[in-house]
């Protein structure tokens, strides 16, 4: 014990004296927690539509101020001509292309029925799948409507519809906020635990001062745990900071229990601070550690479900989601935060994330050795 | 007759083919400043990692403070200090907590560490420099604070791999003067050098080529043997045979 006090000693005097670490680890979760929520939106506005109208009549007039009312969409321009419009569309000038025909009013009223063009630019595919599907919503509410109007004026009775109204569970207003938030602070422990643990060690490689410590008669796992509880107290200490900012910044408070979610969290360093052990015992320097460490957390990152559903993966991308920590630590973020699960709810996770550490762990502390 | 505290035999280790170093024995008694000399390449370094237990060897035996290379390593390690060619302190820690740090994890009580970086910075008349972080300081004090800092803990042997390397005439002549302060003690000094002039100051020297131990005895016999007038041409007739070049 006495050995670990002297290792933890030198390990906090170093980091506290590393001036540009120290100021990293404030600096990243705020800059990420203000930035990345706002931005990083799925919410597609101001998306370019190009109008083609060869009707102009006042049905086709009430259609494009209800899209343009909508506020989702730019009309960039309004004509008559289809290959106009296109040219505006290979040109990236415009996202999307309406396309109403000639009599649009005429066939609408008598045969109760008529056709649009919309031509999307699939280039940003985000964007385009978004913007067709407002468009859509946007014609479908305004059929709604011109059929109130018909069934009113004629006396029919109405051809039923299904009309869908969705109620949305745990995010009631859709906040894209509260999805994000609790995710990228799942990523800024992924990023603190690997990266920093697997860079400290290997600089001790690096500079030589390793050779000091295996010459010494200190055992394996002393110096192990001289190494990871350093990082898994500031892991937990940068987790702390991004809650507070997340409830300063955007009032998210955690529905769960927050002793539970600091649990998970714990539990979860554990596991980063093991993979970024592990990389660094088949380092050498610390650009082989930086790069292969940025490989592993980027993969972890973009395979983990902060910005596309594990759910819509195809069945192989879910093996590899599976096999993610990052994936169970962004789940049980958002369950614990929004819906406030308990924990039964997480037990499965806890257990999982667990594995990882004791894999990660096991892994490093069997390749780490003293002697060649 | 003084007690042997590093015996080898046969001690090889081998890099795939590659034979860094190839059944080297010998002995070094209590006391003595044993000089490890040889061109780049020719496997010091090796040798000497495997004899601080820093390095398994493929073949051979080898005992230190009559402790087992192979099973005992811990034991060892309790009982030799080691400074290496690289610097080996912390440059961004004061010299006082790398004392402090070094000490603690010898298992040095509170206390022996108080009065030992006390001691330690009083012979070194570094009272000025105690609180100063050690990158700060010349290469010179580097080292001589890494040589007291590899004798805290009271090692039986001292093993130094270049430790002079790249510092002025004046300050490797004050830092033969500790070494022969902890050779008075009784403390073994087992050093590697390029320097000619430091093998004279050795009580007794070995040369090794590609891997072997070609030469071992006191420098006045060996210049007697190779008929020569000074180290630095005994070195030269011996080394000139090497096929391995770095």
């Amino acid at each position: 014990m006495r050995t670990i006090r002297f290792l933890l000693q030198k390990e906090f005097t170093q980091i506290f004296r590393n001036k540009p670490i120290m100021g990293m680890m404030m600096i990243v979760p705020i800059v990420q927690l203000l930035i990345l929520p706002l931005a990083a939106n799925y919410e597609v506005k101001n998306i370019n539509l190009a109008v083609v109208d060869h009707d102009h009549s006042t049905y086709s007039q009430k259609l494009v101020s209800n899209i343009t009312a909508s506020g989702y969409f730019r009309l960039i321009s309004f004509g008559n001509s289809y290959s106009k419009a296109y040219q505006l569309i290979e040109s990236d000038q415009a996202d999307l292309i309406l396309e109403i025909p000639p009599d649009f009013e005429r066939n609408l009223i008598r045969d109760n029925k008529q056709k649009v063009l919309i031509a999307v630019n699939a280039i940003n595919g985000t964007k385009a799948n978004l913007g067709g599907a407002y468009l859509n919503t946007i014609i479908r509410n305004y059929n709604e409507d011109i059929r109130m109007q018909f069934v009113q004026n004629e006396k029919k009775s109405p051809i039923p519809l299904i009309e869908i109204k969705p109620v949305n569970w745990f995010n009631p207003l859709m906040n894209y906020n509260l999805f994000m938030v609790p995710g990228i602070l799942a990523i800024l422990v992924t990023m603190i635990g690997s990266y920093l643990t697997a860079l400290n060690i290997v600089k001790e490689k690096e500079v030589g001062t390793i050779e000091q410590i295996n010459v010494t008669p200190i055992k394996k796992h002393h110096f192990i745990l001289g190494k990871l509880i350093p990082f898994w107290v500031l892991g937990l200490l940068v987790f702390s900071l991004g809650l507070s900012i997340s409830f300063i910044v955007y009032g998210i408070i955690p529905l769960g229990s927050l002793l539970l979610l600091y649990e998970f969290v714990a539990l979860y360093l554990l596991s980063v601070l093991g993979l970024g052990l592990l990389i660094s015992t088949y380092c050498e320097t610390q650009q082989q550690a930086m790069f292969i460490a940025f490989f592993f957390v980027m993969i972890f990152i973009l395979m983990g479900g902060l910005f596309t559903s594990v759910e819509s993966m195809p069945p192989w991308a879910k093996i590899v989601a599976k096999l993610n920590p990052v994936t169970y630590m962004i789940e049980v973020m958002r369950m614990i935060v929004l819906k406030g699960s308990g924990f039964n709810d997480i037990l499965p996770h806890l257990v999982k994330v667990l594995l990882f550490a004791l894999f990660f762990n096991s892994w490093a502390v069997w390749n780490y050795k003293k002697t060649s | 007759m003084k007690e042997t505290v590093i015996k080898t035999e046969k001690l090889t280790k081998k890099f795939g083919n590659f034979i860094a170093a190839n059944a080297v024995s010998f002995e070094v008694k209590k006391g003595e400043i044993f000089g490890f000399l040889g061109a780049n390449g020719a496997g010091k370094t090796t040798a000497m990692r495997m004899l601080c237990g820093l390095s398994t060897p493929t073949s051979g035996k080898a005992q230190i403070v009559g402790y087992d290379i192979y099973k005992q390593t811990n034991l060892i390690k309790k009982n030799i200090g080691y400074m290496s060619q690289k610097f080996s302190l912390y440059e961004d820690l004061t010299v006082v907590e790398n004392i402090r740090f070094f000490a603690g994890i010898y298992g040095l009580s509170n206390q022996d560490i108080k009065d030992k970086s006390a001691h330690l910075i009083e012979t070194l008349g570094m009272q000025n420099e105690s609180k100063k972080r050690v990158g700060t300081l010349p290469p010179g004090w580097k080292q001589k604070i890494s040589f007291s800092v590899a004798l805290l803990h009271e090692p039986k042997i001292v093993f130094l791999d270049e430790p002079t390397g790249g510092v002025d005439p004046l300050v490797r002549r004050q830092f033969w003067d500790l070494i022969y302060a902890a050779a008075d003690k009784g403390i073994t000094i087992f050093i590697s050098t390029h320097y000619m002039d430091e093998a004279e100051y050795c009580n007794r020297i070995s040369i090794m080529v590609d891997g072997s131990i070609k030469a071992l005895d006191t420098p006045v016999h060996l210049k007697h043997q190779f008929n020569a007038k000074n180290m630095d041409e005994v070195f030269y007739e011996l080394a000139r045979g090497a096929k391995r070049r770095e």
